[in-house]
């Protein structure tokens, strides 16, 4: 009942605020109503848990995890290495390359083109992840399988988008570079795949979240005692959710630093594009 | 139509890859199955063997090819013992049978479904609350925008122990999870839908003198399907994953994800192959459901592009 009450209290100050702060108008209330929602959530997750008496089997109160996750800095950076920097970026690269490869060599043929564009959309929306315990079973435990099922899942989102980028070039243009007396390669350097940009920067946001994804579900089906997914599989039979929690958090902040760091890249290369201009 | 032989000639190349592919990942275990049975293969013993190259190895013992394809547990199962147990565990065996793969596909699309459409519903409404309230836009969209650059699917197993030690099995834990994937997309992809009326439509709607409410049946929720498409299709194949992965941490004795972690711990490849081409095959039917709906509506109204 207390914590029922306290937790209202709390959602009614800070939908307040938040409803103050829009009509308003400030222009902070673009990153601060937001920040005040996330810490009002926050709030009421800490103070209802207590309240509550929920026990920490079924949820740790936030300052729980935060502790845990302080306490266990050393062994969340080992299964960040272990999965993150050996697993998802080895095959996002991989897959990454490996589509631009397979675009550019389609894209000279329209007739392949057409067969690949839908055929990779499809294969774009099936449950790749599947795949994993056949490449554990192939390529051992380690990262090596892991970095594998990265880079399948990887491979079509970013092999359809780039292969329509390759495409979204108007007559005029390409007839432009024809009267410079451009040849296949420096048209395509100077022309296409500039234009493709947009596209392939959609496709590789994409495939930011997909890879951690894979590199985490795939560890679910083996892997070397150190991990995320491994982490979190045993964590969840010995019910220590705070250590859980605490490997969510790092899956958070690995995500969208990876997700940002490719969108500050497009914002530097497809600086000219009309989504980008202020 | 013009685009069916292209992917014909896609479709036969993979699988031609495929095929090629299955003679020397599996090319070691049939020659020692082959020495097994008496048949003189070179070089004569496993050790040797073993330094060889797969290719080397194929050469040198061209009799053995065939029985590439034909291995009990092969690394890569080649197309058509795949498409063999795929027959045999769909018509072959009674739907009752545990080893009917219409009765795990069945378990793990009841999951989907269920969380697909708690995941739309909630997903629709929120997107409808964030594109009429100020407030709920600024702090609200920002988190479901940067939701999904976050890995929810490692929230999978955590969600089940919990559920489950509140007492909840089954069926909803895993819709859950399919609901929460399904969620997201749904909220973005509405909320694009239904700010897609340019201000000139919003400016006749006041012409004539329309509620808001009017504005969103007559203007706004019309304007969103194609968006609500594309969002359907994503949400689908992305709930369906969520179903599977929601099997496999926690020793589901039912479902694609079941048969597939059953498949890799008792070594029998086929089984998790089958149920990795029936949960694609599912996924694909699924996807390929909400195209046609989407077809048949955008052409009924008019916006066929």
């Amino acid at each position: 009942m207390m914590a029922a009450a306290a937790v209202m209290v709390i959602w009614g100050v800070g939908w307040f605020i938040n409803l103050m702060l829009t009509r308003r108008d400030h222009s902070a209330a673009a990153w601060l109503a937001p920040l005040v929602f996330g810490l009002t959530l926050l709030l009421i997750w800490e103070v209802g848990v207590r309240l509550g008496n929920v026990s920490p089997i079924i949820l740790p109160p936030p300052s729980a995890i935060a502790a845990r996750f302080m306490e266990s800095l050393p062994i969340l950076w080992a299964d960040f290495a272990q999965t993150i920097l050996k697993g998802a970026l080895t095959g996002y690269i991989l897959g990454a390359l490996a589509a631009f490869v397979v675009a550019v060599m389609v894209d000279r043929s329209d007739f392949l083109t057409r067969g690949i564009l839908p055929v990779g959309a499809f294969m774009a929306a099936l449950p790749i992840v599947g795949t994993a315990p056949i490449f554990v079973k192939w390529l051992g435990s380690d990262w090596p399988s892991k970095a594998a099922v990265v880079g399948v899942m990887v491979f079509f989102p970013i092999l359809v988008n780039t292969v329509a980028g390759l495409r979204d070039t108007t007559a005029m243009q390409r007839d432009l570079m024809r009267t410079y007396g451009a040849g296949y390669w420096p048209s395509l350097f100077k022309l296409r795949v500039p234009a493709a940009l947009p596209f392939i920067f959609n496709g590789l946001k994409i495939a930011t979240t997909l890879a951690l994804i894979g590199a985490i579900v795939a560890e679910f089906f083996g892997s070397p005692t150190v991990g995320m997914g491994f982490r979190i599989s045993t964590s969840v039979g010995q019910l220590a959710l705070d250590l859980v929690w605490a490997e969510i958090v790092v899956a958070a902040l690995a995500g969208s630093a990876f997700y940002g760091a490719m969108a500050m890249i497009e914002k530097r290369l497809t600086f000219w594009h009309p989504s980008q201009r202020r | 139509m013009r685009n069916v032989l292209p992917i014909l000639t896609v479709v036969a190349v993979l699988l031609g890859i495929w095929v090629l592919a299955v003679v020397p990942m599996n090319i070691h275990l049939a020659v020692d199955q082959a020495q097994r049975d008496g048949v003189a293969v070179q070089p004569d013993t496993p050790t040797a063997r073993q330094d060889v190259g797969a290719v080397a190895l194929a050469l040198r013992n061209p009799a053995v090819l065939s029985a590439t394809y034909t291995l009990d547990r092969p690394r890569l199962p080649g197309p058509q013992q795949v498409i063999g147990e795929l027959w045999r565990t769909t018509v072959g065996t009674r739907i009752t049978s545990k080893q009917s793969l219409v009765y795990h596909g069945w378990v793990t699309l009841s999951a989907t479904l269920l969380g697909f459409a708690m995941g739309t519903t909630l997903g629709i409404a929120l997107a409808v609350g964030i594109v009429f309230s100020r407030t709920m836009d600024r702090s609200v969209m920002p988190w479901a925008i940067a939701s999904q650059t976050i890995p929810i699917l490692a929230l999978a197993p955590m969600i089940i122990v919990m559920l489950g030690s509140m007492g909840i099995q089954g069926l909803l834990p895993k819709a859950i999870i399919s609901a929460y994937l399904s969620f997201f997309p749904v909220v973005v992809g509405m909320v694009k839908g239904l700010r897609s009326p340019d201000a000139m439509q919003l400016d006749l709607l006041r012409t004539y003198y329309a509620s808001p409410g009017q504005g969103f049946w007559k203007l706004r929720l019309p304007a969103s399907l194609p968006y609500l498409f594309a969002s359907l299709k994503i949400g689908i194949s992305a709930a369906l994953v969520g179903a599977i992965v929601g099997e496999l941490p926690t020793g589901a004795r039912a479902g694609f994800g079941a048969r597939m972690l059953v498949g890799d711990q008792y070594g029998q490849p086929l089984v998790t192959w089958a149920a990795l081409f029936a949960a694609a095959i599912t996924a694909a039917l699924l996807v390929g459901l909400f195209s046609v709906m989407e077809r048949a509506s955008l052409k009924r109204m008019g916006m066929v592009r």
